[in-house]
C-alpha cells in the first residue's frame, strides 16, 4: 500500500468527519489562548541565523533578533531600530542613529559597539555584506547610539542590504556574541526582538518556544513584513516540529496545533472543508522551481545543449508533478525574476513560450556534436519539490536522446556533490534540482543563482561576462527605471546562456485554525499582529 | 550466575568498540557533508568549505576517530555539530519518550499475546484458533504507519478521546503520560502482538503433545493449571527468546512510530541526525542501542535459567 495514498485518505474522511458536525476536543478548549502553537516547515535543528542560513532559522531568528531595518510588504527597507540615518553628498559615508530605549533579553542596552560587531559578523557571510566589506573604509561606533560606514565607493542598495529578508539577514547581537567567528555557532540566543528563546525547553527535532520580551518597544507604524510596529499579541510561542504531514493535518483538525505553516498540497482539500480551519496562500512571492546544468563539463558546458534542453522543456509538466492540478498554484515563468515584482520581465523567454519543440531540442543536440555520454542527475528523494522535478526531467532528457545516469539520493548527498567541481565520471555531476524563494529573486541583491562570475558563481559556475555587466548595472543603478532597464538585459542574458532553467513560479499554502487571526501573507511567518481566541 | 553476568557485561566492551568503529567509519565512506547541509541551498561552495573547517571535518579520518574515541574515553559523548549541544544531554532528553514507548508496548505486547497464543493453541482447530490466527496474519502484514493512521482516525479523530502526536512526561501524571502513548503502542505492538501469539501457539501446541501434560489430564488437574503451570513454563524458553529479539525490534519500530506521532524520542532524533549527517550524535546512539541490545540479550540469557532448570552456565 501506497503510504501517500493511505494519508490521503484518512485525512480526506477524517475531514468529513470533523466537518461532520464532531465536537472540538478537550485538548483544544484547554489550552492557554496566549500560547500559539506552531508547526514549522521544518525543523529547527540549530539557532545561528548567520552561520546557518536555513529558512527555518532565518523565521525563528526574526522573532528573537530585530535589524536595523525592515522590508515591508511593497518590498522597500524601512526604519527599524535605526531612528534616522544620514549619507553624504559623494555617498561614501553612511551615519545611523539608534532608537532610543533598545535592550537585549539579558537587560543590556543595544549600543553601537553591538551594532557594529554584528554587522561585522554578518558581512563576513551575506552577498550583499561581501560588496560592502570589500568597499569598507572602516564600520566604527561614534558614541552609544551613533555609528558610522564610511565606504571607498557608493552602494546605493545600503538600507536594502540591513533591511533585506533573504538569509542570512543583517541580524543585531550583542557585542559578545556577535564577535564569534561566524564560521562558527554562537553559544548564547540573546537578540533584541520582541520575542526570548526559552533555551532551557528547547528540544532540537521536536519543540522550540518563544517567551515575549516585556521590555521590547515596538515602532508606532503598523507592522508590514519586517518592517513598522511588531506587536506581540500572545505571551508565548511553541514551535511543535510534526514531520508527518498526515499527522500535522490531524493535530490542526482537533486543535494540537493552531498554524501549520506548509501543508502539503495533498492534503489542502481536506483542510478546506473542515469549517474550523482557515487555508490560503502563504506568500504570493512563492517559489521559483529550477535545475541547473554544470557548466564546467560536458555536455552542458556546451550552451546548444543547455538550449536543447530548454527548448524542450515544459513548465507545466514540472508544475503538475510539483503541486498537482491546482492551477492556482503555479503559472509558466519565461523569465528568472520573481512575477509580480518591479523587475518582472520576460525579455528573452521566447525560449520557454509556446509549445515544447523535442525536434528542434533533438536537432540543437545533434549539432553542439553530442554523442550520448552519460548526464549524471543527482535527485534528492527525501525533499518532495527536487524529486518531482528530477522525475520529470529524467523523462525529459530520454525523450530528446541524452543518457540519462539518474542519481537518486538524499539532500545531504546532493549538497556535498554538487559542491565538487570533478567531472561527473570522477565524483561530480552533470545537474541537479532546487528551488528558489521568490523574495530571494525579486532582485540581483540576494540571487546568487543568477550569478554568471564562473568560479565564485553558485553551483554549476556559469560564466558571462554580459550576465555580469548587467548584475553590476543594477547595483549601480540610480532609480527603478535604470533598475529596470538594466533587469531586462540581465533577463534576456542569463536566458541566451541558459544559467539555469527554470521550471516555473509555484506557491504554496498556510493553514491555521478560525480562532487565529493576524496571519499576513509574506515571504515568512509574522507572528507579530498575531492574536487567538480560546 | 554473578560471574557468568560479569564476564558477559566485560564482553560488551570489545563488541562496542568494534560496533563504534564500524558506524564511523561507514558514516566518513557515506556520501554527504554536514557542513553543506548547514550551509543552506544559498550558500558558496567557499563557505560550505569555511564550515567544514570550523568543525575540523577536514582532519585525517584517524586523527578524527582517535579524538573522539579519547573523548569517549573521558565519558564525553562529543557536541552535536548542529545544534551545539552536548549529544550526551541530547540522548537523555530522547531516553524517557522512547522508552516509554517500547516498556508499554511490551507489557501490551505480553499482556495480549501470550493469553492469545494459549488459547489459539489450546482451541487448536477450532473457530478461535482459526480467529486468533487470521488476527495475527492480519496484523503482521500491516505497516505500523498504516495502523497508525488508522488509530489516530478512529481514536483521535473520531472519539477525540486521546490526542493525535506529542508527549507528555511521566512527571506530568500517570493519565497524561499515558494519553501520549497508548495509540503508539497499540501501533508499534500490532506486530509483535501478531508474531508473539504465532510463536506461543506453535510452542504451546508442542508442549501440550509431551507425555507429562497426558499425565497431568489423566491426574484430573484443572486445565488453567495444565496450560498455564505446566505447559506454560516449558514452552517459555522460545516465547522469551521472540520476546527479547522484539526489544530489539522495537527499537526499529519506534522509529517510525515516533515519526508518525511525532513523539520527540530517539527513533526521530537518529532520523533526524542521519539525514543532516550529524555524525556525534548518530554515534552516541549507535553505542547506547549497542549497548541495549547486548544488555537485552544478557537478560534473555538469565531469564532462560530461570523458566528452564536445566538451563546453566
Amino acid at each position: 500500500m501506497d503510504r501517500r495514498t493511505v494519508l490521503k485518505g484518512l485525512a480526506g474522511v477524517s475531514s468529513l468527519a470533523v466537518t461532520g458536525g464532531l465536537s472540538m476536543p478537550a485538548l483544544s478548549q484547554g489550552a492557554a489562548a496566549r500560547t500559539l502553537r506552531f508547526v514549522p516547515q521544518a525543523n529547527l535543528a540549530n539557532f545561528d541565523p548567520i552561520w546557518g542560513t536555513q529558512y527555518v532559522v532565518r523565521n525563528a531568528a526574526a522573532l528573537v533578533w530585530d535589524t536595523l531595518y525592515g522590508l515591508d510588504a511593497t518590498l522597500q527597507p524601512q526604519r527599524q531600530m535605526v531612528e534616522s540615518e544620514e549619507v553624504s553628498d559623494d555617498g561614501l559615508v553612511w551615519t545611523f542613529r539608534l532608537r532610543p530605549g533598545l535592550k537585549f533579553h539579558d537587560g543590556a542596552p543595544v549600543l553601537s559597539k553591538d551594532v557594529v560587531a554584528s554587522l561585522a559578523r554578518w558581512s563576513a557571510r551575506d552577498p550583499m555584506g561581501l560588496m560592502l566589506k570589500a568597499i569598507q573604509n572602516e564600520l566604527t561606533a561614534v558614541d552609544d547610539r551613533t555609528f558610522k560606514w564610511a565606504l571607498k565607493a557608493p552602494y546605493p542598495k545600503m538600507l536594502l542590504a540591513l533591511g533585506k529578508n533573504s538569509t542570512p539577514c543583517a541580524f543585531i547581537m550583542p557585542e559578545r556574541i556577535a564577535q564569534t567567528d561566524p564560521f562558527k555557532q554562537i553559544p548564547e540566543y540573546i537578540g533584541s526582538g520582541p520575542m526570548k528563546f526559552a533555551k532551557g525547553e528547547w528540544v532540537p527535532g521536536a519543540k522550540a518556544v518563544f517567551e515575549k520580551f516585556a521590555d521590547y518597544t515596538p515602532r508606532q507604524e503598523k507592522a508590514s513584513w519586517l518592517a513598522g510596529g511588531k506587536q506581540m499579541l500572545v505571551d508565548r510561542i511553541e514551535w511543535v516540529v510534526i514531520p508527518d504531514p498526515a499527522t500535522a493535518a490531524a493535530a490542526l483538525q482537533n486543535g494540537e496545533v493552531d498554524w501549520w505553516e506548509s501543508p502539503i498540497t495533498d492534503l489542502v482539500p481536506s483542510l478546506k472543508k473542515n469549517r474550523n480551519i482557515n487555508v490560503d496562500i502563504a506568500d504570493p512571492l512563492g517559489n521559483i522551481g529550477s535545475f541547473r546544468m554544470n557548466h564546467l563539463h560536458p555536455p552542458f558546458n556546451d550552451v546548444k545543449v543547455r538550449r536543447a534542453v530548454l527548448t524542450a522543456l515544459s513548465q507545466e509538466d514540472y508544475m503538475r508533478a510539483l503541486v498537482g492540478d491546482d492551477t492556482a498554484l503555479w503559472k509558466p515563468l519565461p523569465g528568472f525574476f520573481t512575477p509580480d515584482t518591479p523587475l518582472y520581465t520576460e525579455e528573452g523567454g521566447e525560449i520557454l513560450k509556446g509549445k515544447r519543440d523535442l525536434a528542434m531540442a533533438k536537432k540543437l543536440l545533434a549539432e553542439s556534436g553530442y554523442s550520448g555520454q552519460p548526464v549524471t542527475c543527482v535527485v534528492a528523494q527525501d525533499q518532495p519539490i527536487t524529486k518531482a522535478q528530477g522525475d520529470v526531467t529524467a523523462d525529459l532528457l530520454k525523450q530528446i536522446g541524452m543518457n540519462v545516469d539518474f542519481v537518486a539520493t538524499d539532500w545531504g548527498t546532493v549538497g556535498s556533490r554538487r559542491a565538487q567541481k570533478t567531472p561527473p565520471g570522477q565524483g561530480g555531476w552533470g545537474m541537479f534540482h532546487t528551488w528558489h524563494a521568490g523574495a530571494d529573486c525579486i532582485s540581483p541583491a540576494a540571487y546568487n543563482a543568477i550569478r554568471a562570475n564562473g568560479d565564485k558563481a553558485w553551483f554549476g559556475w556559469p560564466t558571462s561576462e554580459v550576465v555580469e555587466k548587467e548584475v553590476t548595472a543594477w547595483f549601480d543603478a540610480k532609480n527603478l527605471n535604470e533598475e529596470k532597464a538594466a533587469a531586462k538585459r540581465l533577463n534576456k542574458a542569463a536566458m541566451e546562456d541558459v544559467v539555469y532553467a527554470p521550471t516555473g513560479f509555484f506557491l504554496s499554502y498556510t493553514a491555521w485554525r478560525k480562532n487565529v487571526s493576524g496571519i499576513a501573507k509574506g515571504p515568512l511567518p509574522f507572528f507579530w499582529g498575531v492574536s487567538k481566541t480560546a | 550466575m554473578v560471574s557468568y553476568i560479569l564476564r558477559r557485561v566485560l564482553s560488551t566492551l570489545p563488541v562496542m568498540g568494534i560496533v563504534a568503529l564500524f558506524v564511523f567509519s561507514l558514516l566518513y565512506i557515506a556520501p554527504g557533508d554536514p557542513a553543506a547541509v548547514i550551509a543552506g541551498d544559498q550558500a558558496s561552495p567557499a563557505d560550505v568549505e569555511r564550515i567544514r573547517q570550523g568543525l575540523g571535518l577536514d582532519r585525517p579520518f584517524l586523527i578524527q576517530f582517535g579524538s573522539w574515541l579519547w573523548h569517549i574515553l573521558h565519558g564525553d559523548l562529543g557536541t552535536s555539530i548542529f545544534t551545539n549541544l552536548p549529544v550526551a544531554s541530547m540522548i537523555a532528553q530522547r531516553i524517557e519518550p522512547t522508552f516509554s514507548l517500547m516498556a508499554i508496548t511490551l507489557v501490551l505486547t505480553i499482556l495480549v499475546a501470550v493469553p492469545l497464543g494459549v488459547a489459539a493453541a489450546w482451541k487448536a482447530g477450532t473457530w478461535i484458533d482459526r480467529t486468533i490466527m487470521a488476527f495475527a496474519v492480519f496484523a503482521f502484514s500491516l505497516p505500523v504507519f498504516v495502523v497508525g493512521y488508522v488509530l489516530a482516525y478512529v481514536f483521535a479523530l473520531q472519539f477525540e478521546w486521546l490526542p493525535v502526536q506529542g508527549y507528555t512526561p511521566l512527571a506530568a501524571g500517570l493519565w497524561p503520560w499515558l494519553q501520549n502513548l497508548i495509540l503508539p503502542a497499540l501501533a508499534l505492538g500490532s506486530v509483535y502482538i501478531a508474531l508473539i501469539a504465532r510463536i506461543t501457539r506453535a510452542s504451546m501446541l508442542e508442549v501440550l503433545q509431551q507425555d507429562y501434560v497426558r499425565t497431568a489430564r489423566a491426574k484430573g488437574l484443572g486445565q488453567r493449571n495444565i496450560l498455564f503451570v505446566h505447559a506454560l513454563k516449558n514452552a517459555a524458553v522460545p516465547i522469551v527468546t521472540v520476546i527479547g529479539i522484539g526489544i530489539a525490534l522495537l527499537i526499529g519500530g519506534a522509529v517510525v512510530t515516533e515519526s508518525v506521532f511525532a513523539i520527540p524520542g530517539l527513533g526521530r532524533l537518529t532520523i533526524d541526525a542521519i539525514l543532516r549527517r550529524d555524525y556525534p550524535v548518530i554515534q552516541g546512539i549507535v553505542l547506547l542501542f549497542s549497548f541495549l541490545y547486548v544488555l537485552v540479550n544478557l537478560m534473555v540469557d538469565v531469564t532462560y535459567t530461570l523458566v528452564d532448570p536445566r538451563i546453566r552456565y
